[in-house]
């Protein structure tokens, strides 16, 4: 299979000289490309972050984007001690702290940032639900940064890694995966519109996977670490990481050894994160209670997850108590992932690894406690780092994420950057050069693709032009939920029985490299 | 490979796509005063009847452009009626500012640039695959269509886009309809008017030739045709017996010499030269009055706003025009080639920018845009075009004003110069210069000099010297004294001086890009 497709590039290649729209972008070689990409891809989130964010004058509790403000506010003015805990001075249940110490702390950094231009947008109490023209753009400002910062050169440090060993890599393909990773739409959407800081953790995240895929394992400890203290959703990615450094470090000649250095890499990072909290016992759970807020039930809204959509049927919520659902979800989770983790301690590779994580996050998105919408970021990051092998996965991953996401998204009013940038995905994806072939060489009956497309278009219409009828005023967001969580399913055995097909490939390649 | 024209039409449409979907983004930025004039616009040419469109005086906005875009407009207005009736109201729409009004407005601008995609597309016809792409791209993306149409807000995408087709017609040979689309082009903003005189001297040397009975009868044809062009725009006017008032609304020669901003032309110099002789001769003793005219308001009375210098009128930048489009004329008429018409064309825009009455400095677009399309036929216009075009996005950058649009005009400039730089070292570089060159003797219509291909083959590849380096840097330099180190010296004194220097640095540059051209025009070998 490999060779054909080498062969395949090569007389590809002699036909790219002749026809390729886009040898002026990548004559230059990677870096001159991935910046012109990476300048194109800030001035869209640029020009995203001129939309309206999430609970834009909406009060009293106004949306995600008086959470992060108030978080700065808060870290800005009270000491460390005091961040994760109830006072006069800090009110737990107005946005409260919900997420690790590096989240804290970036607030804090961003906070000096607005108190230096703007002070009164992030002064002690006054502040609360503070709009104006100049603090918005600031806040944006910390965003687009920390994306420029943080997700961008992640990006870049993993295409050097995963393009390093492929001689016959088409310099025309890495430009399209660069852009293929840069203009995510529910990436841009979530951070730059409804706002978020979703590109710090799913950066340090990818710094971490390309670490592991460099084989500095060590390197990749401490940036997931840092990403799992960022947000405590990186622990998506966790049982693959967990997995695939196992699998790794049982092949070496000191497995003990190798895995305690790893482990002693992320408790040293935890460590340092959390040093502030670690004095005492009490100091140390009162945070930890922060970050697992249980009493928010097991989902919310219209998550196209396992158990919301299944709630239809089975009253969840009313049949267990909490505790059991905490276990039944744990349970749940754990052996989804199993059949991933197993297939990567026994043969760990550079590419089951990129399934791992796509699986892992999967079964986290389906099965875990307290699922958001916005949780498909995670599934979908895994799905854009393996653009080049499953293209027709990642088109099909995006438009129903964007599509799960497209009630809340409707909620911020941000309907037309929503357009505009599916319609820029489709664009990039469909990049006219003449290799269309290639790329859609896995797509399942085109027939029943095209129907589900239309349907999910005439959805997307219905939703926002037609009023659901009195008794059940979620229907429409219900429908959706059901249409996005069966193609997830459908995506999720996919990748899992991918990953399972991977081994023999692998073992039929070293027998190659024999002959 | 060369004319596959219909094969290609889906990477046009998806470099399209993709500025679209940009520009989709940009519709909640910030916009001029321009909007509410078009809005006014569609407003009373929806509601007055058409006897009262150039008289009508509810909103100061009044109408200034030829009846063209006012049948534009009322066309427009059909479709803005149906979505929003308020949006044509001519009382209760003024300064309306609904979502469905800017949506509206916004999304007209983006449709009506489809009229550039058919330009650029029929123009690069006839272009090697290669080239034609670097065309598009560098037309297609260009940073200032968006500053200046999807930001600021303005038409100038549709109306350049007849500008091309009427050029690519000429360079086809088909006179009579190059002729016939720049009158057209004239009766949507007669500001295009200024390279009339380089049509008419071409058109009468390369269509009107032939001996005489037939020259006579070309000339009569392409008479009829511009005068039918003419007639539909303005007869209904004279008709109503408003042709004197549409006439007065459309040459407004009340307004100063320099616009508010000031462009960055020649005016410029004039204007800090008469200053600083002011300045000096009243050091050494001399009582210079203080003129109580200003350049930017019309003019009062008798008194000039120079304190030394001659007082410039109308006429005098008029003929100072035609001055300096004359070098170009004498060619055009000695030898009328259709592969020079663009950079004529684009040269008479040039001089009509650097020396005419009241410019604006969005009229930079018209010979900018223009020269993107002749930038990859060698590696000096493609240096040229790329100092050129650098300056010019940046001298549109006082437009946007507003914090907000900071990142994008800078993001947008910083973009479109490493894609400049991409293409033109890929079209440049020293393997591809011999392929490069060789499709050319195959274009009849496009045929490059020899000469110069060759010595651009020894030069080699695409780079940017040292001079033109410096420049560039000099832009950064003024870019930052302008937005930090201004308020750090002079805090809240002096407030014009970062506005001028813009004007005055990328002054610098524009004379340069006016010699540069001038004398490539005047150093093309004639046959």
């Amino acid at each position: 299979m490999e060779k054909s497709r080498g062969g395949k590039v090569m007389k590809d290649k002699e036909e790219a000289v002749d026809d390729d729209p886009w040898w002026w972008l990548v004559h230059k070689g990677i870096a001159a490309s991935f910046l012109c990409i990476a300048l194109f891809a800030l001035l869209v989130r640029v020009a995203v972050s001129l939309h309206p964010y999430s609970g834009a004058g909406n009060p009293p509790k106004y949306g995600d984007f008086e959470a992060q403000r108030h978080w700065m506010e808060i870290t800005l003015n009270l000491p460390v001690k005091e961040w994760y805990r109830n006072s006069t001075t800090n009110d737990l249940s107005y946005w409260g702290l919900d997420y690790p110490p590096l989240t804290a702390y970036q607030s804090y950094i961003h906070g000096l940032f607005l108190r230096f231009f703007h002070p009164e947008s992030v002064s002690l109490f006054t502040s609360r639900g503070h709009e104006s023209y100049f603090g918005k753009l600031l806040m944006r400002w910390t965003v687009l940064s920390s994306d420029a910062l943080m997700f961008f050169p992640a990006v870049f440090y993993f295409v050097l890694v995963y393009y390093a060993g492929r001689p016959h890599g088409q310099k025309t393909d890495i430009a399209w995966h660069i852009a293929i990773m840069l203009l995510n739409p529910c990436l841009m959407l979530i951070d730059h519109g409804h706002f978020q800081y979703n590109c710090i953790s799913l950066g340090l995240t990818v710094g971490a996977v390309a670490a592991v895929l460099s084989n500095k394992e060590l390197v990749a400890c401490f940036l997931f670490s840092l990403a799992l203290n960022h947000k405590q959703m990186s622990a998506y990615f966790a049982p693959a990481f967990f997995s695939h450094l196992f699998g790794k470090c049982i092949r070496r000649q000191n497995p003990l050894l190798e895995v305690s250095k790893l482990g002693l890499v992320v408790l040293g990072t935890f460590a340092l994160v959390w040093w502030p909290y670690l004095h005492s016992m009490e100091a140390f759970l009162s945070v930890l209670s922060r970050l697992a807020p249980f009493e928010r039930g097991i989902y919310e809204d219209y998550v196209a997850n396992f158990w919301c959509t299944t709630s239809v049927l089975i009253k969840w919520k009313r049949m267990f108590t909490t505790q059991s659902l905490k276990l039944l979800s744990l349970g749940a989770t754990f052996s989804t992932c199993l059949p991933s983790m197993v297939q990567q301690i026994r043969a760990p590779s550079n590419q089951g690894f990129l399934y791992g994580l796509l699986n892992s996050a999967f079964s986290f998105y389906m099965f875990s406690f307290q699922v958001h919408e916005k949780s498909i970021l995670l599934p979908l990051l895994p799905a854009s780092l393996l653009a080049l092998e499953e293209p027709f996965l990642l088109k099909w991953i995006t438009f129903y994420a964007l599509f799960s996401m497209f009630p809340l998204l409707c909620r911020d009013k941000l309907i037309l950057p929503y357009v505009a940038l599916s319609a820029l995905f489709i664009l990039i994806y469909h990049v006219p050069s003449g290799r269309q072939d290639r790329r859609e060489r896995l797509s399942f009956n085109s027939f029943v693709t095209t129907l589900l497309m239309l349907c999910s278009v005439v959805l997307h219409i219905v939703y926002l032009t037609m009023q659901p009828p009195n008794r059940y005023p979620f229907l429409f967001e219900a429908v959706i939920m059901f249409l996005c969580f069966s193609q997830f399913v459908v995506l999720c055995f996919y990748s899992n029985a991918k990953q399972w097909a991977l081994k023999r490939t692998i073992f039929m390649d070293k027998e190659k490299k024999l002959l | 490979m060369g004319l596959q024209g219909a094969t290609s039409m889906p990477h046009l449409l998806w470099f399209f796509g993709i500025a679209t979907c940009v520009k989709l983004l940009l519709i909640p930025s910030y916009h001029s005063t321009d909007f509410e004039v078009h809005r006014n616009w569609l407003a009373l040419t929806h509601s007055l009847p058409l006897s009262q469109w150039y008289s009508d005086e509810t909103s100061p906005w009044t109408l200034d452009y030829p009846p063209f875009f006012a049948f534009f407009e009322r066309f427009l207005s059909i479709f803005a009626n149906l979505i929003d009736p308020q949006i044509v109201h001519l009382l209760k729409g003024l300064n309306y500012s609904s979502n469905t009004v800017v949506l509206f407005q916004r999304i007209t601008v983006i449709l009506s640039d489809l009229c550039i995609l058919y330009g650029v597309y029929r123009l690069t016809k006839v272009l090697d695959s290669k080239r034609r792409t670097l065309i598009w791209v560098l037309v297609i993306w260009s940073p200032m269509l968006v500053i200046v149409d999807h930001v600021h807000f303005q038409y100038n995408g549709f109306l350049l886009g007849f500008l091309f087709i009427s050029l690519s017609y000429l360079e086809e040979g088909r006179d009579l309809m190059g002729g016939f689309f720049f009158a057209v082009l004239l009766c949507f903003k007669h500001l295009f008017a200024v390279a009339a005189p380089v049509y008419f001297v071409y058109l009468l040397r390369h269509y009107c030739c032939g001996g005489l009975v037939r020259g006579l009868r070309r000339l009569s044809a392409l008479a009829a045709v511009v005068t039918a062009v003419f007639v539909a725009a303005y007869a209904p006017f004279v008709y109503h017996g408003q042709i004197q008032q549409v006439l007065h609304r459309m040459f407004p020669f009340g307004r100063g010499l320099c616009h508010a901003f000031w462009a960055p032309n020649f005016w410029v110099f004039y204007i800090i030269l008469d200053k600083l002789l002011a300045f000096f001769l009243r050091k050494f003793g001399f009582a210079i009055p203080t003129p109580a005219a200003s350049f930017t308001g019309g003019l009062v009375g008798d008194s000039s706003p120079f304190s030394i210098l001659p007082q410039i009128t109308p006429l005098a930048t008029f003929i100072i025009v035609l001055l300096a489009l004359s070098p170009c004329l004498i060619k055009a008429w000695r030898e009328p080639r259709p592969g020079m018409v663009t950079r004529w064309v684009a040269y008479a825009y040039t001089c009509g920018f650097l020396f005419g009455w009241h410019v604006h400095e969005k009229a930079l677009l018209h010979f900018v845009i223009p020269l993107a399309t002749v930038a990859v036929q060698n590696v000096d216009s493609a240096r040229h075009y790329y100092l050129l075009s650098i300056v010019s996005s940046y001298s549109l950058f006082p437009l946007l004003f507003e914090v907000r649009e900071y990142p994008i005009k800078v993001l947008l400039l910083l973009l479109y110069s490493i894609i400049m730089w991409l293409v033109f070292s890929a079209q440049f570089t020293d393997g591809e210069e011999a392929k490069a060159t060789a499709p050319i003797k195959k274009e009849a219509g496009r045929l490059e000099l020899k000469g110069i291909a060759n010595v651009a083959a020894k030069k080699g590849g695409f780079v940017i010297r040292g001079i033109e380096k410096s420049y560039l840097v000099g832009l950064l330099v003024v870019e930052i004294w302008g937005q930090l180190l201004h308020s750090i010296f002079f805090g809240e004194r002096l407030p014009f001086v970062p506005l001028m220097l813009i004007s005055i640095y990328c002054g610098l540059g524009i004379v340069y890009s006016w010699i540069w051209q001038l004398r490539w025009i005047i150093r093309s070998p004639e046959s």
